[in-house]
Order: structure tokens, then C-alpha cells, then sequence
């Protein structure tokens, strides 16, 4: 008997918790599940759900309310203005080769001719006498389109060596050979740079790749990152999506190698 | 509590053999009604120039799949064709020639192989055996990585399963071929071999239907460009690797589309068990 009220007692409890869920971006997802750890250690009704699966879903998610929030590593697009949107931090895409490689800049015109194969080796950039391995994305990655919309350019247009999936993989591609070029999210590939990952971060317009640079504005190649809801939050939702922009979650953010959204 | 009589027994226990068996084919069913449900709205919209396009760009309406099938083919038959030596002579190895304390041992090994997740072939595949290769040729990321890669997946299974039907047939006919003073050699490739036909069918027809529904070895060291390979050295996709890479981020028509590769997936698989018991049947007759 005391076993089924301890149950009974357990199972209110339950119930009495706050569930959020909240899917989208792969990109936005590890730094909210940190986020959203720290959050339900302040705050021990809540219990948030962190899912991955792009920020396609994240949208679709949120306005077909399968979840409460979601997340979106992009600018909104026109037809997704009917969502509430918050933008937590920025990230930027940059382009990187391998350590070894000693082209240390690239015009957006070059990019552009690399990725449709109008250059084809490294020589006629003033590096080695080796033939370009172009890495591209999967198609649906919110990095490609990022890449593809900052260069105008159609995804049958590039004609790439190798596509992958996710950014670790595009730095394992290009740690492992001299002669690869890949974007990846500058976040990530700083922090695998700051852990000795052979690869190079390249300028782009003058301006040197990194988070700072994202920060302040003057790298140009970069991309907002989102959570939205369908409707107005409510006060539950509305609790988390304040500490995701509040000055603890700041620190969180950082740790991530992404830039911070100061409040204006 | 319950008395059951024998024949309540019995038919108690005939029922639960029923009923498993019935789950189970019911779940291949309902994932074969709910591939054909998610890609319906694909078939409706797609036009035959679409399907026959240039290429595969799902985001420009070009839904050309041909060259990831044919990669999917192409990846396992010659996976397979290099399995089937290894995995032979390895199991007349273990079999005939192998020394007792080691037998043990041996095929341990073997079915080690078989547990050893695709990632970590993957992995290594990425790490080791595409910056080899791509030592020779540029970018590494190549039908030749992503056979190798299967055919050491496939191998253990092709293996184990003729080591199995080896020892059934040895302990049935050595007493035969001994007292006829046969020697070893003659009696393995002219009375036991010729008898394993079926045996050779049934398990690289298995070991096929593994090596195409491979996904994340495939994905790690194919280099996932959609094309039909001209050499080994260049890179490919198979259908399983789309549908990995994209369905994460894939949305509506895309979405769908990636439904259809998958049910063609299935009919492909479903149609090399079909033919693998039907050349089993045909290699069991002559």
C-alpha cells in the first residue's frame, strides 16, 4: 500500500513538470541542450527536449505545433514571417583548407570559379601543383544554403570532389588531405583549430575568419541563429526563450564558439 | 492455478509461434504500406522529365535517381565479388586445414567481424584508407574505398554461414571419401564443392542484401557525389547514403522524394531474396 501511494505521489509529479520540446537546427541544438541543461538546474519543474533534424523541421515543427519551439539557423524566410522569432546568436561560414596549404585568401570570384570547377588547381591560385578536392554539403544543410545564397550560386552549378554531411565531417575531409577546400560554421572550426586540427581558416575579403569578426559585423559571410514559435509565447515558453537570451546563457553561447546577440 | 492437458499445451504454444509470426511479417508490411503512403505525393506531382533529369538537385525539381541505384548496385556486386574468394577460402581454411588450437580462436575472429559497427569501418575507411588511396589519386572518396569497406563487412557473413554447411557435409561424407582412400584434395573440390552451390547462392544473396542496405560506411568514404562512376577512383552515392544525408534536413517534395528511393530500396532487396531462393531451388535440383 505505501508502495502504491509513493507511486501515485511519484507520478503527480510527473505531471506537475513542465515540458517543453523544442527540434530543429543541428547547429543550434548542442548549445541549447547546454543551455537548457542550465535552465532546468535553476528552474527544477522544467524539463526541456532537445532534437535535432534541421532547420526545415524546426520550422515545420513550431508552426504544426508537434513542438513548442523551434530552432532555425537562418534568417526567416518571407514565408515564415507569420512565426514569432527570436535570435539568440549569429554564426559565420568560413572557408577552410589544410594547414599545409599556403593559399591564405580567396575572392569571392575565386570561390565562386573553385566550386564550379572553372579553377582546378591550387597553381593557377599561387599554391602547389595539385588538383583542388571540392567539398561540398548535402542538399537541405542551412550551411549550403547560406553558401549558396552568399554566392549566388545553384547547387547544379558546383560540381564538387566529395559531399558531406555535417560540419565535423567537412574538417575531417579537409584535416586528412593538403588539397581540400571546404566552408564549415566558424564556430566549429575554430574550436577544432584551437585543439590543433590541421586546417586554416581562410581570410575572405580581407577579413580574417573568426567568431570576433562575426560579432562585430564585418565578416560577411554569416547567419543568424533562431527559435521561433507559432504563436506569442506563453509564460512557460516565454521563461526559457528570456534565459536563452539573458546574460547566463551569454557564457554558454561562447563555449560554443558561436557570437552572442547583445540586446539593444 | 491453470491445468492445462496436453493438447491445450500444445495448441496454446502453436498459437504463440502464430502470433509472432504474424507481428513480425505485419511489421514488414506496414513499413512497405507506409514508404508507399509517404512517397504517393511524390508519384503524383513528378513527371517522367523530372525522374530523367540531369542529376539529382531535389531543390530544382530534379529527381534523377539512376546514378544512385546503379551506385548502390554497382557498390555491392563488386563487393561481393570480392568477398566471395576471401570468405571461401577462409572457410576451407577453418575447415580442413586450420590447426585444432587455433580453430577456436579463428573463427571467434570471424564472428567478431560481424559485430563491429559500420560506423568504426566507416571511421577507419575515412581515416586510413581514403588518405591512401588518395595518394595515388585525388580526392580519395571512391567506389574502390567504398567496396573495400563492404567487402570486409560482407566477408564474415558469406564466411560463417559456409563454414556451417562445410562442417554438416564433412562429417557426412569424410567416412565415405576415407574408405574409397580419396585424397584430401580431390575429395574437396571434386565431391564437396560441386554440393555447395546452394549454400554459396543463399549466403552471398544475404550478404548482397547487407552490402546495398549499408548506409554509414558508404556514406563515410564514397565521397557521395551523384554520378555513375566512370573508374575506381572516382567518387559515387549510393541510394541508402542519400536518404541519410538528406532526410534530416529534407522538406515536402524532397521529403517525399527521398520515401520513393527508399521503397525502391525495399522492391530491390525484396526482389534479390526472391531470386536468391529461387537460384537456391534451381542449384538444389542439378
Amino acid at each position: 500500500m505505501k508502495f502504491l501511494f509513493f507511486s501515485l505521489f511519484f507520478c503527480i509529479q510527473l505531471f506537475a513538470v513542465d515540458r517543453l520540446v523544442v527540434t530543429g537546427s543541428s547547429t543550434i541544438a548542442p548549445v541549447l541542450s547546454d543551455i537548457a541543461k542550465s535552465f532546468e538546474k535553476k528552474n527544477s519543474n522544467y524539463r526541456i527536449d532537445v532534437q535535432t533534424g534541421g532547420s526545415s523541421r524546426g520550422v515545420n515543427d513550431a508552426r504544426r505545433e508537434l513542438s513548442d519551439i523551434g530552432m532555425v539557423s537562418r534568417k526567416l524566410k518571407p514565408s515564415e514571417k507569420d512565426l514569432q522569432h527570436f535570435t539568440i546568436a549569429k554564426d559565420g561560414i568560413s572557408l577552410i583548407t589544410h594547414k599545409s596549404n599556403p593559399v591564405a585568401t580567396l575572392t569571392e570570384d575565386q570561390v565562386k570559379k573553385i566550386y564550379r570547377a572553372e579553377i582546378k588547381n591550387w597553381k593557377e591560385l599561387g599554391g602547389n601543383d595539385a588538383s583542388i578536392v571540392v567539398v561540398n554539403k548535402a542538399e537541405g544543410r542551412s550551411t549550403l544554403e547560406l553558401f549558396l545564397k552568399y554566392f549566388k550560386l545553384k547547387n547544379s552549378q558546383i560540381k564538387a570532389s566529395v559531399v558531406i554531411g555535417d560540419n565535423e565531417q567537412g574538417i575531417k575531409a579537409v584535416a586528412q588531405n593538403p588539397n581540400a577546400i571546404a566552408y564549415v560554421s566558424i564556430g566549429t572550426a575554430e574550436y577544432n583549430q584551437s585543439v590543433g586540427t590541421p586546417i586554416r581558416l581562410l581570410d575572405f575579403k580581407g577579413v580574417k575568419a573568426s567568431v570576433e569578426n562575426v560579432e562585430n559585423g564585418s565578416y560577411p559571410i554569416s547567419r543568424e541563429l533562431n527559435l521561433v514559435t507559432k504563436e506569442v509565447p506563453d509564460a512557460k515558453k516565454k521563461a526559457f526563450i528570456d534565459y536563452a537570451l539573458s546574460k547566463d546563457a551569454i557564457s554558454i553561447i561562447r563555449e560554443h564558439y558561436f557570437v552572442p546577440v547583445l540586446k539593444k | 492455478m491453470f491445468q492445462f492437458s496436453r493438447n491445450d499445451q500444445d495448441r496454446a504454444f502453436a498459437w504463440v509461434h502464430f502470433l509472432n509470426a504474424f507481428f513480425s511479417s505485419l511489421c514488414v508490411a506496414l513499413i512497405f504500406v507506409f514508404l508507399l503512403k509517404e512517397s504517393i505525393s511524390f508519384l503524383k506531382i513528378v513527371n517522367v522529365q523530372q525522374l530523367f533529369s540531369q542529376s539529382w538537385y531535389p531543390l530544382e525539381n530534379q529527381f534523377n535517381m539512376l546514378p544512385m541505384f546503379v551506385g548502390s548496385l554497382l557498390l555491392g556486386l563488386l563487393a561481393l565479388f570480392l568477398a566471395i574468394p576471401l570468405a571461401f577460402f577462409a572457410a576451407i581454411f577453418h575447415v580442413f586445414y586450420c590447426p585444432s588450437f587455433f580453430k577456436q580462436v579463428f573463427r571467434a575472429i570471424v564472428e567478431l567481424y560481424t559485430g563491429i559497427p559500420s560506423v568504426i569501418f566507416g571511421f577507419w575507411g575515412l581515416m586510413n584508407l581514403v588518405p591512401f588511396i588518395a595518394k595515388f589519386k585525388a580526392p580519395g572518396f571512391s567506389l574502390l574505398a567504398g567496396v573495400l569497406i563492404l567487402a570486409l563487412m560482407i566477408f564474415p557473413i558469406i564466411c560463417l554461414s559456409l563454414i556451417e554447411s562445410l562442417e554438416i557435409k564433412k562429417k557426412s561424407w569424410q567416412k565415405v571419401a576415407s574408405s574409397l582412400a580419396i585424397r584430401k584434395e580431390t575429395y574437396l573440390w571434386k565431391v564437396l564443392l560441386p554440393n555447395l552451390k546452394s549454400d554459396f547462392a543463399s549466403s552471398s544473396l544475404l550478404a548482397l542484401g547487407r552490402a546495398i542496405g549499408e548506409t554509414m560506411a558508404v556514406l563515410m568514404v564514397c565521397g557521395n557525389i551523384v554520378q555513375v562512376p566512370k573508374s575506381f577512383f572516382e567518387p559515387l552515392r549510393a541510394l541508402t547514403s542519400n536518404i541519410a544525408l538528406e532526410m534530416a534536413y529534407a522538406d515536402g517534395l524532397h521529403r517525399s522524394s527521398l520515401f520513393f528511393s527508399g521503397m525502391i530500396l525495399f522492391l530491390l532487396v525484396g526482389i534479390l531474396f526472391f531470386l536468391s531462393h529461387k537460384v537456391v531451388d534451381y542449384a538444389d535440383k542439378t
